[in-house]
């Protein structure tokens, strides 16, 4: 949140939206937040945002939940108490690992499922009983929003542009020094 | 307009050359006799001796073939005693210690000789002709689905499939000729003695294999006629109606398909093994199969666009390709895994035969080939960019269909020639036929048409996609 003024761009259609986007970015306008109903296609490209990295989360979590999948069952069929059940050999653990194949595949999965959405949840700051932040609830249904930062800017030749940009609605939103 | 240059010709050509003087060479020196058979041993066990500790019990080495094995891994410390895999192929009904006489134990090893370039031409052969079929399979499936992505690549898949009518015939005419080199049961002595055999012969029987084998690849050539065919009229075509019946044909075949790869297996494959069988097979084979057409789907179009053929493909086309090389080494390790766990973890004696064989005697291929055919391609296609990157899914495709060789190479040696598999002049002989006919047949495949289908509803969904 850009404390100071802001304008609260709004558009109708997220072709619209795009092109804004480019267009003001073109200008060297700083938008702080965009909010749109659903995906759009590309936002993150035209936004300048950068690449996600929750994928190499995922792969680190991953081989995580593979090592305790291994070093568990090795502990505990190999080193604790290697009895023979049902003649499989425990004498090693690579000699046994065929039956271990179905734990080590399934703990993988679920640690790089699991830790990657609580990863994703914290990085995005969603949780229960979360406040939510939308400036305007007809974002959450037909309507995209673009925060531009006005901060420096003269509001009125800003104001002009934006509305060439094809936007249906603008308000300036006066922030309070950080209360 | 791709057109097949005079170098990759006189490559393919040399390579035929050389494979074909390699095969007959290989034909010509096998044993005729048992005397012979026993000096081949004798001289490979003159050369084993060298350096290895535990072949000091040498001279005798013949006598009773246990001596193959290497030291006792996890199956054979279940199953029991070195030497199970080699009596079991033998088809010894005892699995005590009995030792063979000599002779029949001998005359058993001339045969398996004797089978061995049999075997070579046989994977090499089925090898290429897979990735011709898988193609078509991949084909089908694209049309079938109407997928928006792929009729760009449409020309190429065409010109890989070129190789299926000489692939296919001559995969048939190996499996006919190899007879009973190959299949025990051909073998009418075997099956008067063998009551599990006489209980299989409603369906293991010489001429209702040959009449299955002969529908299996008529089918498909059918299908690959009458596709390329339709999609060729497509160009000029004032409707639709030759895309309509590329996918009526492509639903067709694909049921036609699923049942003639099982029955395939089983008759070209798993019959090499007549005692023993496994539910999952034809499954696995496939994966073989699709993984390796995929896989020679994108190198081919990596080399077209290289020489700049094919600048309308775009590197979306190629990370979706990589995405299903990707997808397709896990499926096939699922499988492998899902055939080899089950039987390892029952190790019931009458399935578990098929794995002790391939892990006393081919231990470093057998498990060297995970490494080739699942992690390696795990984690090179893994990640997004690389699977942009055109060389490197050339390098992954590469490792790739070699894993895939090998695993062909598991499928048929320790079932036909048991512990004397190798990898020598006759393979390396039959692997450059093979490939040199595949480069020339593909080659002139391609270069017949344009490279740029017309006309496909989807092509300009096609040229626009990226992903």
């Amino acid at each position: 949140m850009a404390s100071g003024n802001v304008l609260h761009v709004l558009y109708n259609d997220d072709d619209v939206l795009m092109k804004a986007v480019k267009e003001i970015r073109a200008k060297k306008y700083r938008i702080t937040e965009a909010y749109t109903p659903f995906p759009v296609h590309g936002l993150d490209k035209a936004m300048g945002l950068p690449h996600t990295r929750l994928a190499i989360c995922s792969f680190i979590y991953g081989l995580i939940g593979l090592s305790v999948a291994t070093l568990m069952m090795n502990f505990i069929m190999i080193e604790d108490w290697p009895r023979n059940i049902g003649g499989k050999p425990s004498f090693s653990y690579l000699q046994n690992m065929p039956a271990f194949v179905p734990i080590m595949f399934e703990l993988t999965v679920f640690f790089a499922a699991h830790l990657m959405v609580i990863t994703f949840y914290l990085r995005s700051k969603i949780w229960p009983f979360k406040k939510a932040e939308n400036p305007d609830p007809r974002t959450t249904d037909d309507h995209f929003l673009l925060e531009v930062d006005a901060a420096g800017h003269d509001i009125d030749s800003l104001s002009k542009f934006l509305y060439e940009t094809g936007a249906s609605e603008i308000s300036l939103i006066h922030n309070e020094e950080h209360a | 307009m791709y057109k097949f240059s005079s170098k990759l010709r006189l490559f393919a050509i040399v390579c035929m050359v050389l494979g074909l003087i390699g095969l007959v060479f290989g034909f010509l020196s096998v044993p005729g006799t048992v005397e012979e058979a026993n000096e081949i041993l004798a001289a490979q066990e003159a050369h084993h001796s060298g350096g290895e500790a535990h072949h000091e019990d040498g001279a005798a080495h013949h006598e009773e073939g246990a001596e193959h094995h290497e030291e006792a891994n996890f199956v054979d410390e279940v199953k029991g005693e070195p030497g199970y895999s080699e009596r079991a192929m033998a088809g010894d009904k005892d699995m005590g210690h009995a030792a063979h006489e000599d002779g029949e134990h001998m005359e058993h090893v001339l045969h398996q000789m004797q089978t061995k370039p049999w075997s070579a031409t046989f994977i090499a052969a089925f090898f290429f002709m897979m990735i011709a079929l898988g193609t078509l399979v991949f084909y089908a499936i694209q049309n079938a689905a109407q997928a928006g992505w792929s009729p760009l690549l449409f020309r190429v898949m065409e010109g890989i499939t070129a190789y299926l009518l000489p692939g296919s015939v001559i995969v048939l005419l190996v499996v006919i000729f190899a007879g009973e080199h190959f299949y025990p049961w051909m073998n009418h002595e075997l099956v008067a003695e063998d009551e599990i055999l006489q209980g299989k012969s409603g369906y293991l029987n010489f001429p209702f294999w040959l009449i299955r084998g002969i529908i299996y690849v008529a089918g498909w050539n059918l299908y690959r006629y009458f596709a390329v065919k339709n999609s060729r009229d497509l160009d000029t075509a004032e409707g639709l109606q030759p895309y309509k019946n590329i996918f009526k044909y492509s639903i067709y075949f694909l049921a036609f398909f699923i049942v003639t790869e099982s029955t395939m297996a089983w008759d070209w494959f798993m019959s090499m093994t007549p005692h023993w069988y496994s539910t999952l097979f034809a499954w696995y084979i496939f994966a073989s199969i699709i993984v390796s057409a995929v896989t020679v789907i994108a190198i081919v179009t990596v080399s077209l666009k290289a020489i700049g053929q094919l600048e309308f493909v775009n590197d979306s086309h190629l990370h979706d390709l990589a995405k299903f090389m990707f997808g397709f080494s896990v499926f096939w390790t699922y499988l492998w895994f899902g055939q080899f766990m089950l039987i390892w973890y029952a190790n019931i004696p009458e399935e578990v035969t098929y794995f002790i064989l391939r892990i006393q005697e081919y231990n470093p291929i057998f498990f060297g080939m995970l490494i080739l055919n699942f992690v390696f391609p795990i984690l090179i296609l893994m990640n997004s960019d690389f699977k942009r990157v055109s060389w490197f899914v050339v390098i992954a495709g590469i490792i790739i269909l070699v894993g895939h060789y090998i695993d062909i190479f598991l499928l048929v040696m320790p079932s036909t020639v048991g512990p004397y598999g190798s990898f020598g002049i006759t393979e390396l002989a039959a692997l450059l036929f093979f490939l040199g006919l595949f480069i020339f047949t593909v080659g002139m495949g391609l270069s017949k048409v344009s490279l740029r289908p017309k006309n496909n509803p989807f092509l300009v969904e096609s040229e626009h996609f990226h992903y």
